[in-house]
């Protein structure tokens, strides 16, 4: 390493100084943008008329209600109910025991397992979504309810087998050797040993999958039909036509999905870290 | 029976079975729709070669021209966002509150998805929305400011919506890098930037590399807000739109599949690409630096 004179040392040091402030003017430009974006919905979700002035003229809640009326929020509302607890028990009631499996067992194909559950993960829902919802339509489960709730569970079971396969390799191995001491079979080994110990990440999980599938686009527009479509659908088809409906309108309608998935953001938050919200690949699990 | 014996329980352990649900439905829901594409692809609407669908993408220009089109959107989105998370990341590397004031405001665009960013965008980039008012207030340009329907608000929205994303992973990787070898490196006469170039980066290329990945794979696939902030008819007709359009709207499901199946390869090809690009420019641990 060369000797640093006191020169060299105040210049990096400006220089360090002058790069961490345009790093964090960046950062912060863009926070601003993300922040300023989401207050614009909210100011304009209750504003009687707003065109290129600082604020709008008045305002309104009536928005909301016409909203509820327009798009016939109610029935949306129920339907996304529906396909999000649906997706949350089968890919949690699915994803646990394969987990399991992958944690504890050891059998041929173990990897081409993995690699299945791997796959639907890194391929994005636009890429195999078309091809999916045409198998569907051919079956016929296409535009209905179950056709939603089994595209979305796609990406949503591997989600959950990669986020509890490393939370039961840590689980005591030791646990299983006394209950099977005690002659417990499988199933009440899970039942009194294992199920309880999963309750903190079967939670963390299904909290995951809960707000990754509000979300979820492309999949649920691909295969729902008129009486199947989820919040973040409908949100879609109404920004597409913005012409015809008061942007104010569909703005209140955007708060309420903002609202919907923000709580459980936030309940999440209390249980997983934010990375865990988006690192869906961060590490495979390694074959044991 | 101990916890070796289990350790070394036989091949085809019977709990393995457990893993057969799963599989099943995947096989079912994921692995089936992909082989069914893949075979109607090459059973085009009106007869002809089983390649039809194929030649008709690649000799048609306004088919073909969608992936360069989707590539010019993806391709600077990912150097934009690795190229800002990086060095933000390095920055926030160490535990506290900035860090987790910054990854609590980045989880908000995730978990809101596309379809809502655009419906914000579309009013905040507006010609009259803030973002216009402040440009136009602070005299920095004077013509109008258009932001929206157009290539720039894709872009735009890419960001938004991938650099967190990116941000996260990298933080991620970033903070599993043990300090002490930076910290070593301190003691020995490195400073900052010796210590990033030197010791982050080299540990940082894997992750990097994935995380490039997986968000030009992601970028590649931009579809609502391409339809809701872009010009869908012309320069940000996407291959997704392309897809869309041809299995929706054509109900032409035999090309719709052969174009999705173009693009799994088009995002085949830069993953390996990416990679390769790593392997020609770097050899060195395969793993971050762990503990």
């Amino acid at each position: 390493m060369q000797s640093t004179t006191h020169a060299a040392a105040g210049n990096h040091r400006r220089w360090g100084k002058l790069w961490r402030a345009t790093v964090w003017t960046v950062m912060g430009f863009f926070l601003l943008n993300v922040v300023f974006m989401i207050l614009t919905v909210m100011v304009n979700s209750v504003a009687t008329r707003w065109f290129g002035t600082l604020l709008p003229e008045g305002l309104t809640l009536g928005w909301y209600g016409r909203a509820w009326d327009e798009f016939q929020l109610a029935h949306i509302l129920v339907v996304t109910l529906e396909v999000v607890a649906s997706v949350v028990v089968l890919a949690i009631a699915l994803g646990v025991p394969a987990a399991y499996a992958l944690a504890r067992a050891r059998f041929p194909g173990k990897r081409l397992v993995m690699l299945l559950i791997l796959i639907p993960m890194l391929v994005p829902p636009v890429t195999y979504g078309i091809p999916m919802a045409t198998a569907m339509y051919q079956i016929g489960v296409g535009g209905t309810l179950a056709g939603v709730i089994l595209s979305n569970l796609v990406p949503a079971l591997p989600f959950v087998i990669l986020v509890m396969t490393p939370f039961i390799e840590q689980i005591d191995p030791g646990l299983e050797s006394a209950a099977r001491i005690f002659s417990a079979n499988t199933f009440q080994y899970f039942r009194h040993v294992l199920a309880p110990l999963l309750v903190p990440g079967m939670l963390a999980a299904g909290l995951l999958v809960l707000v990754r599938t509000i979300s979820l686009f492309e999949l649920t527009f691909f295969t729902a039909g008129p009486d199947s479509q989820t919040l973040v659908v409908a949100l879609y088809y109404a920004v597409f036509s913005t012409g015809v409906r008061a942007p104010q309108a569909i703005d209140a309608m955007a708060m309420i999905y903002m609202a919907i998935t923000m709580v459980w953001v936030l309940i999440a938050l209390r249980f997983v870290s934010p990375t865990q919200l988006v690192s869906r690949v961060k590490e495979a699990p390694r074959e044991a | 029976m101990s916890a070796a014996d289990l350790a070394m329980a036989p091949r085809g352990d019977r709990r393995g079975w457990l893993v057969a649900p799963a599989v099943v439905v995947l096989l079912a829901l994921f692995v089936y729709p992909f082989i069914y594409g893949v075979v109607i692809s090459f059973q085009p609407m009106d007869g002809g070669s089983i390649w039809a669908n194929y030649i008709h993408f690649f000799t048609t220009s306004t088919e073909f021209n969608t992936l360069w089109a989707t590539f010019k959107l993806a391709a600077p989105a990912t150097l934009i966002n690795v190229g800002m998370a990086v060095p933000v990341a390095f920055a926030l590397r160490r535990n506290s509150r900035k860090q987790r004031i910054v990854t609590t405001i980045l989880v908000i665009p995730i978990t809101l998805g596309t379809v809502l960013i655009a419906d914000g965008m579309l009013t905040f980039y507006s010609p009259v929305g803030w973002f216009s008012q402040l440009v136009h207030g602070l005299n920095l340009y004077s013509q109008e400011v258009r932001l929206t329907h157009n290539y720039w608000g894709v872009l735009i929205s890419l960001v938004i919506s991938d650099f967190p994303f990116v941000f996260l992973l990298t933080l991620s990787y970033i903070s599993g890098i043990d300090p002490t070898l930076a910290k070593a490196a301190g003691t020995l006469g490195a400073n900052t930037w010796q210590q990033f170039r030197l010791i982050y980066l080299p540990l940082l290329v894997p992750g990097l590399s994935m995380a490039a990945a997986l968000s030009f794979v992601q970028t590649f696939a931009v579809f609502p807000s391409a339809i809701l902030l872009g010009a869908p008819a012309g320069p940000t007709r996407v291959i997704s739109i392309a897809a869309y359009e041809a299995a929706f709207e054509q109900y032409d499901y035999g090309m719709a599949s052969a174009i999705a199946i173009v693009m799994g390869f088009a995002q085949l090809l830069i993953v390996c690409a990416i990679f390769a690009f790593r392997r020609a420019f770097y050899t060195g641990p395969a793993t971050s630096g762990k503990g």
